[in-house]
């Protein structure tokens, strides 16, 4: 199926990447050519298989639910960009 | 010869007699990885902490407490997560992050003894088959053709991990793989590598690309030393819940040389169109050594291998975007200067354009697409489904006695850098069509050297294993490699 402009603009948006009207047209192109690879996949039966959803057959394993860590909030807030007064900072949300 | 080329074994022996120093050791490669500078592997280089690691190992040698990896120098890919040093996957968007923690894998090698020497250059998160999409710039084989000086890709995504291992900057390196990252960059230089079963080794603080394929493992000189070193990164980690809890079995001891009467599956489906002769001829050579060395060979066929690598390719991106969609501006990384009135979606926006290279961009917006509504049956499950289906493929083969499965490793030797720059982003996805399968399926797979092309650079052989049985998958890989007698180093022009 092709990608059509308004579609490669509103995937960048949903994907939350800008891309610049000028370069919509060349995104477009490349993502139309990706997806017409996987058309392929209609070419196969799948009638009653199943979706594979984990891969070794094996139960994932419940952990005790108790606190492990914790009272790290300076490591955890090392590497942000903007952290102030013990939170991480953002543009203001709400007017 | 310098230390530096040694085998982990050869160096392991050396150590425990007294022969050399870890720290001697260490120096060595230090040397040669400041000598390498034009090679790229080493894009954040620890001398600090692999000297003080080295003399730790040596204090540990001294007192008889010494564990294969103790003093083994290595070079780790940037996708681990390594406590106070950068660690960025190759990406802007993770610039100046520096761990508050240790993977689990790195955690579980530095506690056998082994020297961290840096961290090495790779693809973008992962994503690419040639180490072009990194925010450090290619990596760059040591391998050149005959007569000729062109830069080589060393492949990827592990590309400067395969090509500090070729050309003897450290003993050996870790590596990942969700498509073929291991073993196609392994097969271009020439070196052994090997993606373990999914679940034998813990992916805990290496950063995620797509968690149901990504694998990490080792990339070393010879199958022994890759024996010895994924019995240092493989076991049960809590912290993963995807890790079997499942014993690891002594990957050493299983390499006996002996295969008589194990069963060698070669499946019709991998003999594709317009693959070069010397491949072809590549396969044939494997099979009679295999043959040779009293396994019996049979014909199969995977008749699902076609639709491996689009399966895969709507399946990785979905996962990566999903993953990805931490990288925001707010917890770690880059973050865009804003301009005045920009909200938290400007934000999110603009840091994503500005951290993420081309190719991530692409791969997160394919993922997005394959997920969003009216599309998520009509892609994603629909891959899924097909996954499902070349899973069966191989249950149905191993059911039916076949024990290991022989392959070409890459569909040609390793391409120039730059030469696949103007084409379509599906031709340099083709790079995965032999390995892609492995992952999709969970089972483990190695890449051997055996053999020169006409333009005298490796090819590799892969061999495919039954799930969890690595010991065995060695083995017949150390068997392939004793017949190949694969001696060729990169001559040095760097």
């Amino acid at each position: 199926m092709a990608i059509d402009i308004d579609t490669a603009r509103k995937v960048a948006k949903l994907a939350r990447i800008r891309v610049e009207e000028a370069d919509l047209p060349k995104l477009a192109g490349q993502l139309s050519g990706i997806l017409g690879f996987m058309e392929q996949l209609n070419e196969v039966d799948v009638e009653g298989v199943e979706p594979m959803t984990s891969v070794t057959p094996m139960r994932l394993k419940r952990r005790v639910d108790e606190v492990t860590d914790g009272n790290i909030q300076a490591q955890v807030l090392k590497n942000a960009p903007d952290a102030r007064e013990g939170f991480f900072a953002v543009p203001k949300v709400v007017e | 010869m310098s230390a530096n080329t040694w085998t982990i074994a050869a160096a392991r022996d050396a150590l425990r007699k007294g022969e050399i120093s870890a720290v001697d050791l260490t120096m060595s490669c230090l040397t040669a990885i400041d000598a390498g500078d034009t090679l790229n592997a080493f894009v954040h280089r620890t001398p600090e902490i692999a000297l003080e690691q080295a003399r730790a190992a040596d204090a540990r040698l001294k007192a008889g407490d010494a564990p294969s990896m103790c003093g083994i120098p290595l070079g780790i890919k940037d996708l681990f997560c390594t406590k106070g040093v950068p660690s960025q996957a190759a990406s802007n968007i993770l610039k100046g992050f520096r761990p508050e923690y240790e993977s689990t894998v790195t955690s579980k090698l530095f506690g056998a003894g082994a020297v961290m020497l840096g961290k090495l250059n790779m693809d973008e998160f992962a994503m690419g088959s040639s180490n072009e999409t990194s925010c450090y710039g290619n990596a760059v084989s040591p391998w050149q053709r005959k007569g000729s000086n062109v830069q080589l890709t060393p492949g990827g995504s592990s590309g400067g991990s395969a090509a500090a291992v070729a050309a003897d900057l450290c003993l050996a390196a870790t590596g990942t793989d969700t498509g073929g990252s291991i073993r196609q960059p392994a097969a271009f230089t020439g070196i052994v590598g090997i993606k373990p079963t999914y679940g034998r080794v813990s992916r805990w603080g290496v950063v995620a690309f797509a968690s149901s394929l990504d694998q990490a493992g080792p990339m070393t000189k010879s199958v022994r030393d890759a024996a010895i070193m994924l019995q240092a990164m493989a076991g049960h980690d809590p912290k993963d819940s995807t890790s079997a809890d499942l014993a690891v079995p002594d990957f050493e001891a299983a390499l006996t040389g002996d295969i008589r009467g194990k069963v060698i599956g070669i499946p019709k489906e991998y003999r594709m169109d317009g693959m070069p002769e010397e491949i072809d001829a590549l396969w044939a050579r494997g099979i009679e050594m295999l043959r040779d060395a009293g396994a019996e060979v049979r014909d199969i066929s995977l008749p699902h291998t076609k639709y491996a690598l689009p399966a895969y390719y709507v399946i990785a991106p979905a996962e990566a975007s999903s993953n990805l969609a931490r990288y925001d501006g707010v917890r770690y990384g880059h973050r865009a200067k804003l301009s005045h009135g920009d909200g938290v979606t400007e934000m999110y926006e603009k840091t994503r354009a500005e951290g993420f290279g081309p190719e991530v961009q692409r791969r997160i917006m394919v993922g997005t697409y394959v997920l969003s509504a009216g599309f998520y049956d009509a892609y994603y499950n629909r891959a899924r489904k097909v996954r499902a289906l070349i899973k069966r493929d191989f249950e149905t083969v191993f059911a039916e006695g076949i024990d290991s499965i022989l392959t070409p490793a890459t569909p040609s030797a390793a391409f120039g850098l730059g030469e696949m720059a103007d084409v379509d982003p599906v031709k340099m996805y083709l790079n995965d069509v032999f390995t892609v399968t492995v992952n999709l399926a969970g089972l483990p797979g190695i890449s051997v050297p055996v053999g020169l092309d006409h333009q005298g650079l490796p090819l590799g052989l892969q061999l495919i294993g039954r799930p969890w049985e690595e010991g065995a998958l060695l083995n017949y890989a150390h068997v392939l490699e004793s017949r190949a007698g694969f001696v060729a180093k990169a001559g040095k022009w760097w």
